[in-house]
């Protein structure tokens, strides 16, 4: 047995080492299969639960035009998650044990959606920020050596595409408006530009779980490059259109060639992370109290199914 | 007259090119289960090392759309031209986005 377990992870990691991907029915090591699970999994929940700030605003969005692109982003995400779930359950989990494990707190989903939707430039901050620093993972992932994973990242990512831009031109939009309107987008990008960098995760430096990550290539580049790249991009985006970063330590390095940015409040990160933000209760409640009162539509298609089944 | 079916069951054959990569549809094959509905996929559509990896499906399993009622099948996505990146004004000088 022991034997067997050392030969199937030695031809495995030959694989990885010669860049080739995982693919469902190929023998992959227990601990690769759980780690994924856990990050697959961790990245659907994320799509479904980020659907709560946004699906806010949908009666309140100020024009026909914009409540149309805000059900359009909403029903993306909500797709996401489902070629998420999908493929994750390649891995051998079912659906069923995921929302399990979303429940009962086992599973995460990404920090930032624990924190408020409080008005319209929210909606801009969230596609402007948010997704923009979601893309910057995403691209990244696919070239993640779990097939099924890496090719629902090629897929989301075209996708993703207009989720962003309609997020700054929101943002765009009120920066050419009324000064209170100025103030509300400034005072969303204060909010949400701290929480946005935090997606990145820990610092390499004290990243505890990355190790196996990078050895088995589900993870291509670190926390830190990939929020560099983030903050590298989106300064001149905010410049351009009048909005201030709120880090008074950011300045270009010109010697890197990139910018240096202020220290990271991990504190706020973990403390929200492990339940104290302003909104988890909410969205866990949420997302409970509608996957309970779905439960006849569920019940009602496995009878259907069985019907079908029986007089064909 | 009828005549007997000697030619066992159809399966349709997706080919992966690159490791990877999406399964692509290639064609199918005849056969009788699903090792020679394998091998016989190999024989006729990776001649060339064409595939990495190939997944045969029993034609029977597949449900295809009708492409006659693709204008009212699709209709839903037609009229939003939102879901695409090229709908939104950037301002001018905006990078990588
Ligand atoms: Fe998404
Ligand atoms: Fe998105």
């Amino acid at each position: 047995m022991m034997m067997d377990a050392i030969i199937i992870e030695n031809a495995f990691q030959e694989k990885i080492d010669r860049d080739l991907c995982i693919e469902p029915k190929d023998q992959m090591p227990e601990k690769y299969r759980l780690h994924l699970i856990r990050q697959m999994s961790q990245h659907a929940h994320s799509e479904v639960i980020g659907m709560q700030p946004e699906g806010n605003w949908i009666t309140r969005a100020p024009s026909l035009r914009s409540k149309q692109i805000l059900l359009a982003k909403i029903q993306d995400e909500g797709g996401h998650g489902l070629y998420l779930y999908s493929a994750t359950e390649t891995l051998g989990i079912s659906r069923e044990e995921m929302i399990e494990q979303l429940h009962s707190g086992k599973a995460k989903y990404a920090n930032i959606f624990n924190y408020p939707s409080l008005n319209w430039a929210d909606i801009g901050a969230i596609g402007w920020l948010v997704d923009g620093a979601a893309i910057v993972n995403q691209v990244s992932l696919q070239r993640t050596s779990y097939g099924p994973y890496a090719r629902a990242m090629v897929r989301i990512c075209k996708e993703e595409s207009f989720h962003q831009r309609q997020g700054y031109e929101i943002m765009a939009n009120m920066m050419k408006g009324s000064t209170e309107q100025k103030e509300m987008a400034q005072d969303a990008m204060n909010r949400w530009w701290w929480p946005a960098l935090m997606m990145f995760g820990p610092h390499d430096s004290d990243s505890p779980n990355s190790g196996n990550a990078f050895i088995w290539k589900i993870k291509r580049q670190s926390n830190d490059v990939l929020r560099q790249r983030f903050i590298d991009k989106t300064v001149q985006q905010a410049e351009l259109i009048g909005l201030t970063v709120p880090d008074k330590d950011l300045k270009w390095n010109e010697e890197k060639q990139c910018y240096d940015h202020g220290a990271i409040d991990w504190e706020e990160f973990n403390r929200v992370i492990n339940g104290n933000g302003p909104c988890n209760k909410q969205r866990m409640d949420h997302h409970i109290k509608y996957h309970n009162e779905g439960a006849w539509v569920r019940e009602a298609a496995a009878a259907y199914q069985k019907q079908i089944n029986e007089f064909n | 007259m009828s005549t007997t079916d000697t030619q066992l069951d159809l399966w349709e054959v997706f080919i992966q090119s690159r490791p990877g990569s999406h399964y692509t549809h290639a064609g199918s094959v005849h056969a009788s289960d699903n090792q020679m509905a394998l091998q016989n996929a190999r024989d006729i559509y990776t001649r060339r090392n064409e595939g990495t990896s190939i997944w045969v499906v029993p034609a029977k399993y597949v449900t295809a759309s009708n492409p006659e009622d693709a204008g009212m099948f699709f209709d839903p996505s037609n009229d939003k031209m939102y879901r695409h990146p090229t709908f939104y004004k950037m301002p001018e000088g905006a990078k990588q986005i």
